[in-house]
Formats: structure tokens, sequence, C-alpha cells
């Protein structure tokens, strides 16, 4: 026995799962061995039974050290040398019967006896106990006869060993109690429903094993339990209501009784259930269910009354919460109003559907939903509330996205808005805003969260860019632009698109603007950097006579106000010219230094609109209270853009979803090929049959379909 | 521009060395038909450029003054569609002689009176589709090009169905100026509207069915129709 620990001992190291390297490694060792010793049946025996024992101890919690990997090693080896022997030396079949026959040896021995001496709930305790022991018995001595499943079993088509150590279980314990393990369940329903409190994890554990014995199939559960189960019920409710006949004369009392015992009682209860409650049945579409508790609980006084707060609480907590954004409250009333009616006349989840996917005062629900979580998650949108709070809503809007169609939409609206939290630093939370994106990550799965994700790491990099470019200055005074600069470099895909324009920027900019790319290309060289002045912000010292104050204002502004320190007066023309910027953009930055709260720049004719007559002059009168003061642009409405984006994003979704289709199924009448493809991206959005159809039209333009010749609803793909 | 037009014309003078040795053969057949495709050539002759070898616009405006026809005629495209023309205001000699021998006409009178004929000939209905088709691929002037601008389309409607289906081209051309989604028409499209003309009761469309596969164009021309009609 000793020669089997002639094993390099950097092996020993090794686990389990890396079996097959490690067969590898003994073979060589053994190969050697061979030539010195054979191993006979009795010797090899000998051997497994300590093993075996000692197990079995450890399983009957006496003393007994834990396998080592050596000892572990040893038994693996001692069994793969006696199943590779040359015959007549080859023990594999005798292995495998050895192997069932331990289970058996044990199971005649300890376990039966000690379930035999205990009843009703003590048996159940001792069943699960052993059942969890046998399975760790099963998963141990399968490992060391792994060899066996590997060669033997497999070759000659017998039950793995897995199967083979349950089945003991099944065949010799199961079958014996199973009958009485039972009626021990049932007599303990039963103590439940007459009041009495009752361990649920040991009958969950019992019903288990009902489920895992049959190794995948439900038969042992539903034969030998589930049907007696149903019989006791039936049993146990027309017991009661004889009972309730005897203690009752008038029917009308009767069903109020029974009632009042069946719902009344449990009503609460049944309704917060956690997995099948009411609101688990409003979350899941369970219509039919619905319909039915509704039926029910309508015969009770203020039966319903919990229902439909439940409901109204479901439908406003989320659906108003996000309505309260909206302009026009009382349209929202109604639409509440709707949708509660709605249950009674049970079309609940169209009913709720259609409430989630109508636009509220011109905003689509997927908007107002990407809204409300921006302000959450923004600074100053919801310090008051507590993070469970914050945590709680967070997760009811993700599962209230279950019910919105346009989940593309709302990612895009989402992704901008988070895009602004993050580069304008005004996120509340980072721990949030992860827990959100994990919560919708579980909901729609990664795709739809990959950007977002990536828009979140992107930030994380650029501090650490940002350090390193300080460290870059630092090093190189030389090269320092003079001007604090902070540069939050990141990943086009990730990010929303953003216009770029040729914004002459003023010198001192360049200057920075030069100084970054100069330490950027030391750091990499493929890369291209498009700078988006639009969402910089500067701080710049405004010397005013009264006093100097400090402006936060954008690229933008700051590239106007500069204009100033080198004429005294401009006109828009001249504004625009030297700026390089659209009409929109010029007014909108004018508006912001000249009409608004802070006016830095005076404006001929002092009017409270912009237009391409003006001129201006640099306020140098201004000053303000604060000597920092905020001047804020406000920002373009991007709902146009988004919707366009999206608009363009299914495009694309629609024309790869057709071609997938068509390249699998090369001929395909028309309705079939509609239906196919709005399942195929309904988890995204409710594609429109006529943008499919359009989307067709362009696929035949391009080349990618042509009409069958002789059936004009019937495409060909063509590759 | 220069380097593309001669280009054209050393490729037809291939073509032309090919068809010649082919009147060798043919004139063993007969001297007739030699006379005939002698007189063929001829006529060719008198339209065509010579430094192309081709008969170029200028030589059909020539050739439809001779005919006395328009050239912008619905009878000039089928002409073409006789000789199987490939590119639009061209006749090359080997199409040339196509059409002309299965025409039987040799010379300029045989030719005008033999339009009539032709368009008869086209007006079959198993001719028709061909033709109708044909009249979309020879408005494809560039390389790559699959679809044609609305104001061609409109024209070529008007030419090619406006006597057949007057009241559907009529509507169907005011509806295309006054929609904003489509700037083109492709072939599916094209042939879509003939299928409709042929297919859909009119002015009523009682038997158009949305929920078939009809190009978009035609679903929203017949809503834009109806709500016309409302």
């Amino acid at each position: 026995m000793s020669l089997l620990i002639n094993i390099d001992a950097s092996l020993s190291c090794w686990l389990l799962y890396t079996a097959v390297s490690w067969a590898w490694g003994i073979r060589l060792t053994l190969i050697k061995m061979n030539e010195r010793k054979t191993i006979n049946l009795e010797q090899g025996r000998d051997f497994m039974q300590k093993g075996i024992t000692k197990l079995k101890n450890i399983l009957e919690g006496l003393p007994e050290p834990q396998f080592s990997s050596e000892e572990y090693m040893m038994l693996y080896t001692t069994i793969y040398n006696m199943c590779t022997q040359k015959p007549p030396h080859d023990y594999s079949q005798q292995l495998y019967d050895k192997y069932r026959e331990s289970f058996q040896e044990y199971i005649t021995s300890t376990v039966l006896p000690s379930l035999r001496e205990k009843h009703d709930e003590f048996m159940l305790r001792e069943l699960v106990k052993r059942w969890s022991n046998h399975k760790v018995m099963v998963r141990w001595l399968s490992r060391f006869f792994y060899y066996l499943d590997r060669y033997f079993i497999t070759h000659r088509s017998l039950p793995p060993l897995n199967e083979v150590g349950l089945a003991c279980f099944r065949d010799l314990v199961y079958t014996e109690v199973n009958g009485k393990v039972r009626d021990a369940v049932i007599s303990l329903i039963d103590q439940e429903r007459e009041g009495e409190q009752i361990d649920r994890a040991l009958l969950k554990n019992v019903l288990d094993i009902f489920v895992e014995i049959g190794m995948g199939q439900m038969e042992c559960y539903e034969n030998d339990f589930e049907l007696s189960m149903l019989k006791d019920t039936a049993a146990y409710y027309s017991r009661k209501a004889s009972n309730w006949i005897l203690e009752v004369s008038c029917p009308d009392y009767m069903l109020k009784k029974v009632q009042n015992e069946l719902l009344s009682v449990y009503a609460t209860q049944l309704l917060e259930k956690e997995h099948s409650g009411c609101y688990a049945l409003l979350r899941d579409d369970k219509v039919v269910d619905l319909s039915r508790m509704y039926r029910l609980f309508s015969k009770i006084p203020q039966g319903l009354e919990p229902i439909s707060s439940m409901f109204k609480q479901h439908v406003t907590a989320e659906g108003t919460t996000l309505v309260k954004q909206a302009d026009d409250a009382a349209s929202n009333k109604k639409a509440e109003k709707r949708d509660v009616a709605g249950l009674q006349e049970q079309a609940l989840k169209e009913a709720f559907e259609i409430f989630c996917n109508k636009g509220v005062a011109g905003s689509s629900s997927a908007e107002l939903l990407a809204t409300f979580c921006d302000n959450i998650l923004k600074k100053g949108g919801s310090e008051k509330l507590s993070d469970e709070a914050i945590e709680d809503t967070l997760e009811k809007v993700v599962k209230l996205l279950a019910y919105i169609s346009d989940k593309d939409l709302f990612a895009e609206f989402y992704r901008k808005k988070l895009a602004r939290r993050l580069l304008f630093d005004e996120s509340a939370n980072d721990e949030h805003e992860r827990s959100i994106l994990t919560k919708l990550k579980q909901q729609c799965g990664g795709q739809f969260t990959s950007k977002m994700e990536g828009m979140v790491t992107d930030l994380a990099l650029a501090k650490e860019n940002q350090s390193h470019f300080e460290e870059y200055l630092s090093n190189n005074s030389n090269v320092s632009p003079g001007i604090d600069l902070t540069v939050t470099v990141l990943t086009t895909g990730f990010w929303p698109s953003y216009k770029s324009f040729d914004l002459n920027l003023p010198a001192e900019m360049v200057k920075c603007v030069e100084v970054f790319r100069e330490f950027y290309q030391t750091k990499t060289k493929h890369r291209k950097l498009t700078w988006i002045y639009s969402l910089g912000t500067c701080n710049i010292n405004g010397k005013f006579e009264p006093k100097t104050v400090e402006l936060i204002v954008t690229t933008y502004q700051a590239s106007t106000l500069l204009l100033f320190n080198l004429s005294d007066r401009l006109s828009y023309q001249e504004i625009m010219s030297q700026l390089n910027l659209s009409d929109d953009d010029v007014i909108r930055l004018l508006h912001s230094l000249s009409c608004a709260r802070y006016k830095i720049l005076i404006k001929e004719p002092n009017t409270k609109t912009i237009s391409p007559t003006d001129t201006f002059e640099f306020n140098s009168k201004f000053t303000d209270k604060m000597r920092r003061i905020k001047i804020p642009l406000p920002p373009v409405d991007e709902k146009k853009k988004v919707i366009e984006d999206v608009d363009k994003d299914r495009r694309y979704a629609i024309d790869a979803s057709i071609v997938r289709i068509m390249k699998s199924r090369k001929v395909l009448g028309y309705q079939q090929l509609v239906m196919e493809c709005v399942e195929q991206l309904g988890r995204m959005f409710r594609p429109d049959v006529k943008a499919i159809k359009k989307r067709i039209e362009d696929l035949i333009t391009r080349d990618y379909l042509e009409r069958d010749k002789d059936n004009p609803n019937v495409f060909r793909y063509l590759a | 521009m220069r380097r593309g037009s001669s280009k054209k014309g050393s490729a037809n003078s291939t073509t032309s060395t090919n068809s010649s040795a082919m009147d060798l053969f043919r004139s063993a057949s007969g001297k007739a038909a030699t006379k005939e495709l002698e007189r063929i050539d001829q006529l060719f002759c008198s339209y065509s450029n010579e430094s192309s070898g081709m008969i170029d616009p200028e030589g059909i405006e020539h050739l439809c003054s001779d005919l006395e026809v328009e050239h912008t005629d619905v009878r000039i495209l089928m002409l073409a569609w006789k000789m199987h023309a490939e590119k639009q205001g061209y006749f090359t000699l080997e199409e040339w002689r196509k059409g002309l021998k299965a025409l039987h006409a040799d010379t300029i009178v045989k030719l005008k009176k033999a339009l009539p004929e032709l368009e008869n000939e086209v007006r079959r209905p198993s001719n028709y589709v061909e033709f109708y088709s044909y009249a979309f691929r020879y408005c494809l002037t560039e390389e790559k090009q699959k679809s044609i601008d609305l104001e061609s389309i409109c024209e070529l409607l008007e030419l090619v169905l406006g006597s057949q289906f007057p009241q559907q081209v009529d509507l169907f051309i005011q509806y295309l100026k006054t929609q904003t989604d489509y700037k083109v028409i492709n072939m599916d499209q094209w042939m879509g509207f003939y299928r409709f003309c042929n297919e859909i009761s009119f002015p009523d469309f009682n038997n158009y069915d949305e929920e078939l596969a009809w190009p978009l164009i035609l679903d929203n021309f017949v809503d834009w129709v109806k709500s016309k009609q409302s």
C-alpha cells in the first residue's frame, strides 16, 4: 500500500475539478508501479473499506479527522489501479458492486433502524437528516469511485454512480417509510389548519425529499404525497362544512360563515403572501387567479377593499409617483380610476398595460419612468429618503418597467439622464447607481445594461486618467497651460451621441486642448479624441467694477464671454461668426448671459428675446451678493433627438431580425415573417407592423429579399 | 467622359465583328435576307453617331421626327423593348438589327407602318407585364441604381399605364406628389402597383387587404385615398 504514496508532491494540492489531467498525471506514475506490483481484490477491498468506514464515522458524527487530499487521492488511485490492471485482475465490475453494497450495508445496519424507532415529527426530522447525510455519502463515494463513471459505466451503459447511490436510498428507505412520512406530514398540515404553529422548514425539507427522490420526475411527489394530500384537504373541509351545517340553520349565514372561516380570517395573510399573494399576482399578470380572487372576495363584506387598496397601491404607488412628474394631473386621476375600474371588469392586464403605455401630456411612460429614476438618483432629488426607501422605490421602478413595451426608449432616456448625472457630478450615490443597474440587468438582460455599465466604468477610468494627467503636468512644468484642466475621456459607443461642433475656442483653451492631446498621445497612439465642448464647464473670474465674482459657466458661455476681452461691443452676427456656432446655440447662450437672472452682458435694445440685429456689451457694473455664482444654460430639449435615435436603432434592430429569420428560413410567408419578427423583438419594444413592412421594402431594394414570383405574399432570402 | 465613350465604342466594334461573321453564315441562307440586313444597317448608319457607333439621343430625336412621333411617345419605349435596348437613349447596331428584323422593317416607311402592329403586340397581357417591368429597368441609368426618383416615376406611370388605368394612375401620382415618406420607388413597389391596378377593385378598394404583403406604399396610398373620399 505504501507504494501508492509515490506521487509527485505537487499533485497533492490539485482538486477534483481537474480530474482529467489529474488522472493523467497519476497514470504516468502508475505505469511505473504496474511494473512492480498488481493489487489483488482482497487487498483493494480492505483498503477501500477503511475509507468507507471513515466516511460513515464522519456521517455518524463520531470523532474522526476529515479526509486529507492524500487519503482521498489514494482511494481514487487504488480504484483507478484496480480498474486498469490487465484481466483477470480488472476488478471494475466487482468495484461497481462494492459501491452499491456499501450503501446497502450502511442503510440496513444504521439508517433504517434509526428511522424505525422514531415517530411522527421526530421521524421526519431523522429522515431529513438521514437524507442529507446520504447525499453527502453519495457525493464522497462517487468521487472515490469516479474512475468507474468515466470508463466502465460509460462503456457498459450502466446507471451512473450518483444515480445508483440515490436509488439505494429510494429502494430501501423511501419505499419503506413513505406512507408513514405522508401521514405525519398531513397530520402536521392539519395541525396548522387548526391554528397551531408548526415547523414549516421541516415540512418543506420533507417535501423536497419527495421531489428529489424522483430524480427529475415528479411522480413520487404526485402519487405518494399530493394525491393523499388533496384527498385529505377535501375531506377536511367537507368535515368542517358539515360541522357548520349542524351549527347554523340559515344557509345565508352558513355561506358567510364559510367565507369567514376560509377567507376573511386569512384574508390579509393570503393577500400578503410573498410569492403568490395579490402583489405577486398583479406583478405576474395572473389574470385568471385575480379574477377568481375577485369573485371569492366580493362575497365577503368589505372583502374587496384590501384587494382594491392593494391594487390601487400597486398602480398608484408606482404609477402616480411617475405621473406626478407630468404636468396634467387631472387627466392622470382619470387614468387611474379607469384602471381601478379595470379590476372589476377583469380586464386587468390590458388595462394596466394601456395605462403604462399611455403617454401622459405628450410624454411617454418610458420617458417619465426614466425621469423619475433621475429624480431619485440625482443630488438633491431624494436626500430625505432613507437608503432602504430608495432601494425599494428603485425595485418598484424596475418591476414597473416590465409593463412598458418601449424598453429601448426607456434605456435611451435613462442613458441620457445617467450621462448628465455622471458628467456633471450630479449623481447622489454611486451605490444606488450600481444597484439599479444590477436590477435592470436581472430584469432585462446584460445587453440592456451593458452600455450603462460601460458609462459608469468609463467615469472610474477617467478619474484615474485625470490623476495621471496631473502627475504628467507636475513632471513637465514647462507644458502646463496655466489653467486647471480636467478631462473626462469617454468611450464613444457607451454614451449617447452628442453633437460636436467646431466651436472656435478661445486661445487659452486651445492651449489646454493641445497640452492634453500631447499627454494622451504618450499613453496611446491609436485613439481618436473628439472634444465635446458642449459638455464642458468653466470657472472664470469676472473682474467687475464693484468686485470680482467667480462665474461657473459652460464652455460655450465662457467662450462667448472671453470674446469681450478683445472687444467692448459685439453684434450678434460677430459673435456668431467668431464662435462658429449655429443660430439656435448662439441665441440660447446670449439669452442666458443677457436676459436671464444674471446680466453679465448688456443687450441693446434691452428686450427679453434675442434677435440677430442685437448688439452686446460687457456689463462692468454687474455684481451679486455671492462671491461665486453659477449661470445656468438651459439644456436643449433632447426628447426629439432621443426619440429619433431610438427610431434609428429600431430600424437596425428590425432589419437584423428580418435578415436573421430569413437567413434561417430562406422562404417565408409575409404574416409569418411579421409574427416572428415581433416575437424576436418583443423583449425590447413592440415593433409596429408598418415599420416592419417598411423595412421589408427597404431590404428588397437592398437585395436582401425578393418577392416570390408566383406568390406575392411570400418572400425569399437572397444570399 | 471622353474615355468612357471611346471605351463603349470599342466594345461595340467587337460585337459588330462578331455579327459580321454571322452575316457570312446568313448570306448562304438567302440573298433576300442579306439584302434586308444591308438595308437595316444602312438605316442604322443614317442615325448613328460615327464616333460612338451607336444611335445616341440626338439620333433618336432624328429618328422620331422621321417617324413623326414624339420622342416621349410610348411607342418609342415599345420599340426599345422590342430591341432589348439596354441603355436609355442609345441603340446599338446589334439591338437595332434585332428589333428591326423582328418587325420586318428595313426602311423608315416600313418601320413607321410596323409601329401600330408593335403596339398591339405589347398590349397583349402576357407581354405587357414584361414591357412594364422593362420600362422600369430601362430608366435605371446608373450602375447599381435600384430605385427611380418620384418625378421620373410619375412620368413613366403616365406613359405606360396612363391609358389603361387613367384614374388609378392619376390618383397615385397625386399621392406620390403629396406624401413625404418616399423619395424613390423600387422595382417591387413598381410591380406592386401594376398588380394593384389589375387586381384591386376601383374606386372602392373592396378587396384590398392590408394584412397581405402589399408594399407599404400601397397601404399608405389606400389610406390616403380613403381619407380623401370620406
